[in-house]
């Protein structure tokens, strides 16, 4: 058992949380009665997503966030020259330094979850809007009593 | 329904939990998304760009923070868009929820508790006061957090979202009318409006010099007495666009607030 | 990354998560929600992702927690489940 955990789970346990925390949220936004439990659910899973993005660009202990300091880095001896890079190439012939990139984490999913997590606030807005136009609608928040309104309403009047 | 989610997410959950193992374990440098898809023989057939991205960005942009370089120049027509759907969003609140006129036709759907507010009440008066002394610090350091974006954490969506928080400060600590007195609506979804061409209006800008939309080196004829005029353009473009949807970000943030805490009446919140 | 410190993150989380969808006080539970989004937020900062971890400070901890009071004040506290 104990092998099991640190064959299997230790080395792979923000990908376990993530698969935890995505179906703690599935099934909420599934089975929960309360709209804003499954609007909590929908952020969870939301959240999860994010968390395995972000578990994929680590690299090691030894890496450090994705912000270069030019100071500390290293400089190549070589100048650059414009022709060197095309037209990126700085003018004027400024040093070239050496970044080695597994010392820092990857910034690309970072740049990918910042943008998501903003755009998920603005849609949990129109979720929460919606939500209170249905409690202005029926009075109540509970899925199966809006759903028990919505089938009197329709039996009462066959025709619509 | 509890039983068909149940089933549902066992099945799923157990699936994914069963890919899992197939995973390079967590935080080892040398997996295919850090450094590129490689063959069972372990030869690497090509790099990945997240590398290029943090060899090249500093002398390509003058930006340390590769994070926010990759946001706005590599992947500025994603940002514009994202930008673009957090407007939408709050378009879609005031379709949503907006109600005009005095109201006094649709009832109150919970009494009012005039209780909570007695003549005499301090807790009023300290929030108020503390308030008043909080909500300008948040604002400069909303502000900074814009401005500073490229070389600390930090960028236009954290900034604006900060700089939002403290107008929902005052509306929360002393009424929405006195946030609103500051900041109209009329006000907010102009900014709004504002932020987006800002972005837009950079982009369209390097067209007219000759480059692709949202290329900012062709700005370099703006900066004369630069030294390195392509990265400096790029690094300053950078910061125009973060101040664009940092204009959206505040606005929409306060707008979603205050239709959500007054039912769309903008008149009294929480 | 910090990996004692993550492991400990990651049990708090799916604590926070449960106890956020199991409270039946609606209030409570965008309380918890906003703790979950801390934790998520010291979670990010510990693997490196610095921006990411600023935005989900602003956003999921304080904008998000009072949107949601703010509907749960405008409609109602007690939930069914």
């Amino acid at each position: 058992m104990l092998e099991f955990i640190q064959d299997n789970i230790q080395p792979y346990f923000n990908y376990w949380v993530y698969v935890i925390l995505m179906m703690i949220g599935l099934w909420a936004t599934i089975a929960k009665n309360n709209l804003i439990k499954k609007l909590i659910g929908m952020s969870i899973f939301q959240t999860a997503i994010i968390l395995f993005y972000v578990s994929v660009g680590v690299k090691g202990e030894g890496s450090k966030i994705p912000i270069v300091n030019p100071y500390t880095e290293a400089k190549s001896a070589e100048v650059v020259g414009a022709d060197q890079h095309g037209e990126h190439g700085a003018k004027g012939g400024g040093e070239k330094y050496i970044v080695e990139p597994d010392n820092y984490a990857n910034p690309l999913p970072h740049v990918l979850m910042l943008t998501a997590i903003v755009v998920g606030v603005a849609t949990l807005g129109v979720a929460l809007a919606v939500v209170q136009m249905l409690f202005k609608e029926f009075g109540t928040l509970e899925e199966d009593e809006i759903l028990a309104q919505i089938k009197n309403a329709d039996s009462a009047s066959p025709d619509v | 329904m509890k039983w068909i989610a149940l089933i549902a997410v066992t099945l799923t959950g157990s699936l994914l939990l069963f890919g899992v193992g197939d995973f390079p374990e967590w935080g080892d440098p040398h997996s295919p998304a850090n450094q590129g898809p490689k063959l069972k023989s372990g030869e690497q057939v090509s790099k990945a760009v997240s590398q290029d991205f943090l060899t090249e960005t500093y002398e390509v942009t003058k930006v340390p923070n590769v994070v926010t370089a990759v946001l706005a120049d590599y992947r500025g027509y994603d940002t514009m868009f994202e930008t673009v759907v957090v407007f939408a969003a709050g378009l879609a609140i005031f379709a949503i929820l907006r109600v005009f006129g005095d109201g006094s036709d649709t009832p109150p759907m919970r009494a009012v508790e005039d209780d909570t507010f007695v003549e005499g009440d301090h807790s009023r008066i300290i929030i108020g006061t503390t308030c008043k002394l909080l909500i300008p610090i948040i604002q400069l350091f909303a502000l900074y957090v814009i401005a500073h974006g490229h070389y600390s954490p930090g960028g236009g969506f954290q900034g604006g979202v900060i700089m939002g928080a403290s107008f929902i400060l005052l509306a929360i600590a002393r009424d929405l009318k006195s946030a609103l007195d500051w900041f109209s609506e009329k006000n907010f979804m102009t900014l709004a409006s504002v932020g987006i061409l800002i972005y837009a209006g950079l982009g369209v800008l390097c067209q007219f010099f000759e480059r692709n939309f949202l290329d900012y080196g062709a700005l370099k004829v703006f900066m004369i007495s630069s030294d390195h005029p392509e990265q400096m353009a790029r690094s300053y473009s950078m910061l125009g666009v973060e101040i664009g949807v940092a204009f959206t970000v505040t606005a929409i943030m306060f707008a979603i607030y205050a239709n959500l805490s007054s039912r769309g009446e903008l008149k009294e919140g929480l | 990354m910090i990996p004692i410190f993550d492991y400990i993150l990651l049990i708090f989380l799916i604590v926070a998560a449960v106890i956020s969808l199991k409270v039946k006080d609606l209030l409570s539970a965008s309380m918890v929600f906003g703790i979950y989004s801390f934790l998520i937020c010291l979670l990010w900062a510990e693997m490196g992702a610095v921006d990411v971890a600023f935005t989900e400070a602003a956003v999921g901890a304080g904008v998000s927690a009072v949107f949601l009071i703010a509907t749960v004040y405008n409609t109602k506290r007690r939930s069914s489940d």
